[in-house]
This record gives C-alpha cells, structure tokens and sequence, in this order.
C-alpha cells in the first residue's frame, strides 16, 4: 500500500514554534504609590529635588539630573492637550473602537505629558490646547492601572493660550 | 595598546527578587556609587555603554530605561550591547583606545524573577531545530555535565567546587547563597538534574553592576592603584552542541592566551562558572594551577544577575587588584549555552 | 575624526520583502555579509571579528541570535559582538565595528543588522497593553504622530509636504532593485488619498515592515589602500538621551545637534548643506525628512520643510536626500540604520547603480531610535583624509 505523502523534494518555508512565557512586571516602588493613588482617584507625580520640576507618572528618578525623586506632589486631574493623534489603524490584541483620540496631556501642576485616551469627542474637534479633564472609573471598579481613568473628555473650559503650553510642544 | 584601569565598581546585593524595587530603581544607587567612587565627575564620564536583556523583563527595549539611572542630559556619547556588561567594558575598553576621551561608564542589569528564567533560556538556542523542543538551561548543562564526567571526571570534583565558593561567599556581603557544608554533605543531595545537583546551580538573581573605567593619567591621578588592564579577548565558538567538544573551552583558552594570562603568574581568578564543573574546565582551559586563589567572592553559584555576572567578575578581580590583596587578577565572563561565548580580562596593578 | 583611519570597501545587502520565506535567519544574513565579502574581494577567513545589530529580539523571537548566528556568519574562534540601541542600531553597530579599527584592535571587521520581521509580529511587540501604562500605545506611529503635529504646529509647515516625500522616496527606490517597495505608479494622488493611519500620518507617508539583511567590511588603513573604491569614514558619532523628562524637546531632540555637531567638527565640515552632497537619513514616517533637516542643521529651525517643498532634497536637488528610497521604502528595522550607513558609503564609492548621485564625494549616514532618543551617524568620503 502506498501513500501519497509530502514531496520530500519541496523546501519547508516556514515551522510554528508558539513561545509562551510568563512574566511577573514589577511597577517598583515610584509607580506604586502612583498606582496606588489611581485606585483612590487621585494623581500623585513626584518632584525632582534638583530641578524642581513634576514628573506624573513618576518614574522615582528624575532622568535629566539622574538623581532619585522622592518628595511627592497631587496633580489635578485635568489638563491641556498638547499634541494628539488619531489612530486608525487595527492590530493584534487591540481593545479600543477605531478611530480614536490619543492624546498627551499637560495636567495642571505636572512638568511633563501623560499620554491617554481622549473620548466624548469627534476626532475633528480635537486640537491643542483644548482643555481635558479624567474620566474615572467608579471606585468600586478602580484598579492600580492607568486604566481607572477610563478616558480624557473635552473639560468645557476655554482652550488654553499656546504660550501656556507652547514648551511642551 | 593605551593603558586603561578599572577605578571604580559598585553592586547590588543580589537577591532571588527584589520585590519593591524595578530596575531603574535598582541600578541608581550602584551607578551612582561607582561614579562617585570613581571621583571622575558625572558630567566629565567620557562614554556610556551597558549591558542587558530585553528577554528578562519581557519587554522590547528594555535597556531604555537604564538611561534615566545614569542622568543623560546634556546627551551623551552611548551605546549598549544585548550581552553580558563585560561585554559592555569591553566595548569601552576599545572606544578608549581611540585617545579622545578617557573615562568610560560601564552598568548592566537583569531582574531574573520577573519569569521563568530556565525556560526563557531555551530561547537563545537554534531557533528552528533546538528551541523548539524546550531544553531548559539547566537540562542543556546536565548535557555538558554528564559529557564532562565521562570524560574522566567525578562528582567529588563538582562538590568541591561548590562547598569552597559557597564557603567563600560567607565573606561577600553582595552573596545571594552562602553556606559552610563539607563536599561530603552537599553530595548527600539529592539531584535536581542529573547529574546535577541543586548546588551544582546558579542562584537566580537581580542586581546590577557598574564600573568606571579610566585610561593613563587620569586613572592614576584618581586612584592610588588603578587595576590596569594588561588584556582583554574574548572568541565565541559554534552554536550547535553536537559540534563543539562539551568537555573543553577552547574559546576561554584562545581568549585566554590573547589576553596574556600566561605571561605572569596569576594570583587570583575571578571565573563566570555558573555550574560548578565548569569551573574546572574554565581553569584548565585558562592554565589556572591550584595555587591560584579561585572565586573569593563566590563566584557566579553565589549570585548570578544575569547580564551582570560577568562584569561582577571583572570588578571583583580589580578590587583584588586595588585593595593591595593580589598583584595580578583574571576575570573571566561566559554567554551562551555550555559556555559558547567567554572572556577573559587580565588586571594588574602598577609594577 | 578619533583612533586611527577606518574604511569600507565592501557593501552587501539583501533583497528587501515583507517575507523572505525563502530563507532563515542566518540565510538571510549570511546572504547580505557573503555579498559584502565578495564586493571586498575576501573570504570569511580574512575577517577578523563579526559585529552584529539588530532592534528588539522578540521580533524575531529569538533571545541573542548571535549565539545561534555564530556559525552562518564565520565567527567560530574569533570575537563576536552583539549591539542593541533600539531603531539606531544599525547605525550603532557600523559605528561599533568601526571603533574595533580606530581603536586599533583589528584590521578587518565583518558588521552584520538584519531584522526577519516576518517571524513574528513587530506591531504587536512595540503595541503589547502593559500592566502599568495607558491602554493607548499603537506601534511607533502612534508615539511618532504627535510629534509631527507638534513639528506642523511650530514650523507652520503646509501639510503637502509630508506627502511630497512619500512621493520622492517612492519614485527613488524605483532606482533601487533592493528596495522593497515598488510602486510604478506611485503619485501626489496616491499618497494623498492613502488612508489616515495615525493622524496626520497616512498609509503612504509611513515605511512598510521589512526582511531583510544589509553588511559591511571595514578595514584599516593599509587594507583600505588596496581596495580600489574604499570609502573613508571622517566622522563617527553618536547620543543618547533620556526617553521623558520634563522639558525635553522630543521633536528637535538636543541628543540628535549634538551628535551632529560633533560629526562635523570631526569631519571638517562648517557649511554642512554645501559640503555634504547626499544624505542617507533614518525617516521612517516622511515628515522625518524636513524634521531631520532641521536637526542636522542643514535647515535653520523651522525651514527644514522648505527643503522639501522647493526641490532640493529630490534626486536632482542641490541635497538629495534617501535616493536609495530610505527607509520608507525599505525597512528591516534592526538592518535600516545600516541600509543608510552603507549606501551612504556606496554613494561616495560611485557603486551606488542607478540611483547614484553624481559626483558625490561626501555623504552623510543618519540612523536614529527609541522616542527620537538614540543618534548614530558617520560622514564618508572618497578622498582619504
Ligand atoms: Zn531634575
């Protein structure tokens, strides 16, 4: 009996090998506290003992100076948008309806841009300086992620004058 | 050749996992000492180059981050290596050769716990007929082990290796594992892989390492005894184990011989053995005899940061150098599977 | 220019695609570094060291390739190095390899980068949710679309002249049988109607995802004097800064003037617009082009765009810039710093086939990576220094 098996002549051009792993992240101690403030619905950045400025997130050193940051400071949670995209493209794992608004924002009180989604607004309407506020999730479904903040929406606030911002652009 | 000194080397204490901390915040405080030990000023730190892994944090560019310990700005001259930091010492080491700068920065880091670190291993081997099939790093050195002991060794020599450096470790306050247990009570154990045992193995480590390199003058100018560099090499051999003699390291050997660590007597040995037959044959490979001092740290089964290790070696050995105990210091640095790839740094001190 | 003179006298790439399934990993480097050696005229046995580039391991899913690489690349029993900066790595890589040189350690180095994109999924590498950060991230275009609309905002920049460089890249690589895209009728319509990927950025103004290898032979001064068509490095630099800070400028970033400062001073170089006579520059989304301009200091801040818009970055420009069709025609991201390094080094070779720039006797290569924090650049030259 024969079988038709596989042309021993034909080059293979491709094998699966899946890789599986699992990691265990590690926020460290910086982005825990600021994690453990999301879950309370309050923004905690971290001011640089050499330069003074706010870094939220914090990221428990400030990379300029190169020095460890340790005393703490609440940011609103509102801000202005200093520049923005709009994504439009899908891939894998994605989780969020297309199109949509990323956006980084300059919270009042912060050195430094927080990057999260803008919603509750059409895309075209969005531009810089536009003036944003958190949308929290509701305490009892708050987590340590940035995800408690469900999204940034339009504040209704006048937009901010570009000299306000203008060195964050 | 320019001559080039280590001044300088600050370490993490390893640990299985450092719970509170990420690696940012683990490699700060070690660069900051080492820069300060090194009494070069931050700012005046020539070259920058570090060692790392993406595939043990699990992210890509996982070496981005090391930039914020070392406070880039004004931007510096940098670069990095995906390999074990003496590799990264090695890149500085030539860069200082060129005779612009003379003061290099030299950091690596891993945080093992993060995953599984055996099985993430197996993802340096042949990626369409090794990897595929899961070897674990612990499996593919009971290979090496086994090829070793039929070679005409015996496990007697393995447990000697481990009790001495075990032993040693109890004097490293950086140690991970450190224990006083005779070779006959540690070969009462029972195997982890045959024919390893659990002491036969590396811990898993977090940490990180720094170095501050200087060339000539200035490296006497802030040290009173620079631990000179008289050699570096290092030569990798081929990847597939069924073509490589597993009993020998002819790549340590080569290296070693490019190095220059027969020209002189050798009074301490800093090896990256993570097992602890390969110690053997890393000594016979580098003509090591037995009057000479191996692993006083402990060596790699006291801790083993990952991409750390090897730049661990190369600063112990220096601070033998530079504390005046030993006169002329190997450093060794192994990657890969079965020690593919080794390097091996000769240090003195000033004649 | 530091240590001791370095040259290039041999060049090999691959052909680019988005699946190269008619080879492995180390088939496809192999292919470009056999390439390299043949245009050198050596064997493997005359290399003395290999250095190998490439950007993130998991988009192949291979943990340090080079370990498995070491046989198909000829490096058993000698030393090997592995580099890893991110999108400028292959830039890094040949600035590596050529440190090993003009530091005087060896003659003749092998420098290998490649990325096999296809082996595994790069988008989903760089746009993986992480447990800790916003569930925003969207590939580098995502992170890169903001800071063009910041450089639109400041420059004032008219919003044709992202698409004119999706235009001339394209029309370029059509001189370039290596190029991986092709498109024979390519056109200001076709670009300016491509879909909207990450506002402002089309489909068309953004590189494809590439396979593909690209190798160097650098060798010393002796060896170089043997070569026929060596083209001599004048100028090696490169930057590093900090992803975030608060202040920092990330759209004209201080790491990527300084890098540039410091190459020119090496080279000589005071006028670079008049001196350099074509530029291989890492523009991986097309306003890159005039961004870069600005940040190589061949535009004054906030003109780069007028470079573009009036011509002269075009091939028959007084700059032309990416005639090889750059990396918005072609790129293996770990291999693409290399791709500019090298045809910067073929330009001045005169070996650079159809899409040779006439005359050129000084060429720059630009690579750079992460958040437009990581910098690596040479200056070639025909005339040895
Ligand atoms: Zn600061």
């Amino acid at each position: 009996m024969t079988e038709a098996g596989p042309d021993p002549n034909e080059p293979v051009r491709s094998i699966r090998a899946p890789v599986h792993l699992e990691y265990h992240f590690m926020p460290g101690r910086a982005s825990s506290r600021f994690l453990r403030g999301v879950e309370q619905g309050r923004l905690l950045g971290q001011r640089c003992p050499q330069c003074a400025k706010v870094y939220v997130p914090p990221r428990g050193a400030c990379a300029a100076c190169g020095v460890p940051t340790d005393e703490e400071v609440e940011v609103a949670d509102r801000g202005t948008v200093t520049t923005f995209c709009v994504v439009n493209v899908p891939f894998h794992g994605q989780k969020i309806k297309l199109p949509y608004v990323s956006a980084t924002i300059l919270l009042d009180g912060a050195d430094i841009g927080l990057f999260h989604l803008l919603q509750e607004v059409d895309a075209e309407k969005v531009h810089m300086g536009m003036r944003v506020e958190a949308v929290w999730a509701p305490p009892e479904q708050r987590k340590p992620t940035l995800e408690s903040i469900l999204h940034f929406r339009p504040s209704g606030e006048p937009d901010a004058d570009y000299e306000t911002y203008k060195d964050h652009v | 050749m320019r001559d080039v000194a280590v001044v300088a080397f600050a370490q993490s204490r390893a640990v299985r996992a450092e719970e509170g901390a990420n690696e940012v915040e683990i490699l700060m405080p070690v660069v900051s000492a080492a820069i300060e030990r090194s009494g070069v000023p931050r700012k005046e730190i020539g070259f920058t180059v570090s060692g790392s892994c993406d595939y043990l944090a699990g992210v890509p560019f996982a070496f981005v981050q090391g930039l914020d310990a070392v406070g880039a700005w004004p931007p510096i001259r940098e670069s990095h290596v995906e390999m074990d930091g003496a590799w990264a010492l090695y890149e500085a080491w030539v860069r200082l050769q060129h005779g612009d700068v003379d003061s290099a920065l030299v950091y690596a880091f891993g945080k093992s716990s993060l995953g599984d670190l055996p099985q993430v291993l197996t993802l340096q081997l042949d990626p369409y007929c090794m990897a595929p099939l899961w070897p674990d790093s612990i499996s593919i050195a009971a290979l090496q082990a086994r090829a070793w002991l039929e070679a005409g060794h015996d496990e007697r020599e393995m447990a000697e290796v481990a009790a001495r450096s075990r032993k040693a470790a109890l004097a490293n306050p950086m140690a991970q594992v450190a224990q006083d247990l005779t070779p006959e009570e540690l070969l009462k154990q029972p195997y982890l892989v045959s024919p390893l045992r659990r002491h036969d193995c590396p811990p898993i480590s977090d940490g990180a390492a720094a170095v501050v390199l200087a060339a000539g003058g200035l490296a006497r100018e802030v040290s009173e005894r620079p631990a000179w560099i008289r050699g570096i090499d290092h030569r990798i051999e081929p990847h597939g184990l069924g073509v490589r003699d597993l009993t020998h390291s002819p790549s340590t050997r080569l290296a070693g011989e490019r190095a220059g660590v027969g020209r002189a007597t050798v009074d301490v040995a800093e090896l990256h053995a993570p097992f602890s037959f390969q110690e053997v044959i890393l000594r016979q490979a580098l003509g090591l005899g037995p009057d000479v001092e191996v692993n006083p740290s402990g060596g790699a089964l006291a801790a083993n940061v990952m991409m750390g290790a090897g730049l661990v070696r190369i600063g112990e050995a220096a601070g033998r150098v530079s504390d005046g105990g030993a006169g002329r210091a190997v450093a060794h640095a192994t990657s890969g599977p079965c020690l593919q790839q080794n390097l091996v740094c000769v240090l003195e001190a000033d004649q | 220019m530091s240590g001791q003179l370095c040259a290039v006298v041999g060049v090999g790439q691959t052909k680019y695609s988005s699946t190269r399934g008619d080879v492995s990993i180390a088939g496809l480097c192999r292919e470009a570094a056999g390439r390299a050696l043949e245009d050198a005229g050596m064997t493997w046995r005359d290399i003395d060291a290999v250095v190998i580039g490439k950007a993130p391991d998991m988009f192949e899913g291979v943990m340090m390739p080079e370990l498995y690489l070491a046989d198909a690349l000829g490096a058993a029993g000698k030393p090997m190095l592995r580099v890893h900066t991110a999108g400028s790595v292959g830039g890094s890589t040949a600035l590596v390899a050529a440190s090993l040189v003009q530091g005087g350690i060896h003659q003749r180095v092998l420098t290998v980068a490649f990325e096999k994109q296809s082996e595994s999924d790069a988008m989903w590498a760089l746009s993986r949710p992480m447990p800790f950060a916003p569930p925003t991230l969207a590939g580098a275009g995502g992170y890169f679309a903001p800071l063009i609309r910041s450089y639109i905002r400041r420059s004032g920049a008219p919003d044709h002249i992202g698409i004119m460089v999706g235009v001339k890249d394209r029309q370029n690589a059509l001189r370039n049988p290596y190029a991986h895209l092709q498109i024979e009728d390519i056109s200001f319509e076709k670009v300016a109607e491509s879909p909207m990927l990450w506002d402002p950025i089309r489909y068309l103004e953004t590189c494809p995802s590439s396979d593909g290898a690209c190798a160097m032979v650098l060798v010393d001064e002796p060896t170089a004097g043997r070569s026929p068509d060596p083209a001599w490095i004048v100028g090696t630099a490169m930057r590093s800064e900090p992803t975030m800070f608060a202040g920092r400028d990330a759209v004209n970033p201080r790491a990527g003037r300084d890098c540039a400062a410091d190459l020119y001073a090496q080279a000589g170089i005071t006028d670079p617009r008049g001196q350099i006579d074509c530029a291989e520059i890492y523009v991986p989304f097309s306003w890159y082009e005039p961004m870069w301009m600005e940040n190589l200091g061949f535009a004054a801040e906030g003109e780069g765009w007028k470079m573009t818009d009036s011509g002269a970055t075009a091939f028959d420009g007084d700059l032309p810039v990416n005639p090889s069709g750059g990396v918005l025609s072609s790129n293996p991201i770990g291999a693409s710093g290399m791709i500019r390094f090298a045809e910067a080094a073929l330009q001045v070779r005169g070996k650079a086939g159809e899409h040779q720039v006439a005359g050129a006797g000084q060429a720059l290569g630009h690579a750079y990576g992460g958040g437009s924090q990581f910098f690596a650049m040479w200056i070639v030259r025909a005339q040895k220094p």
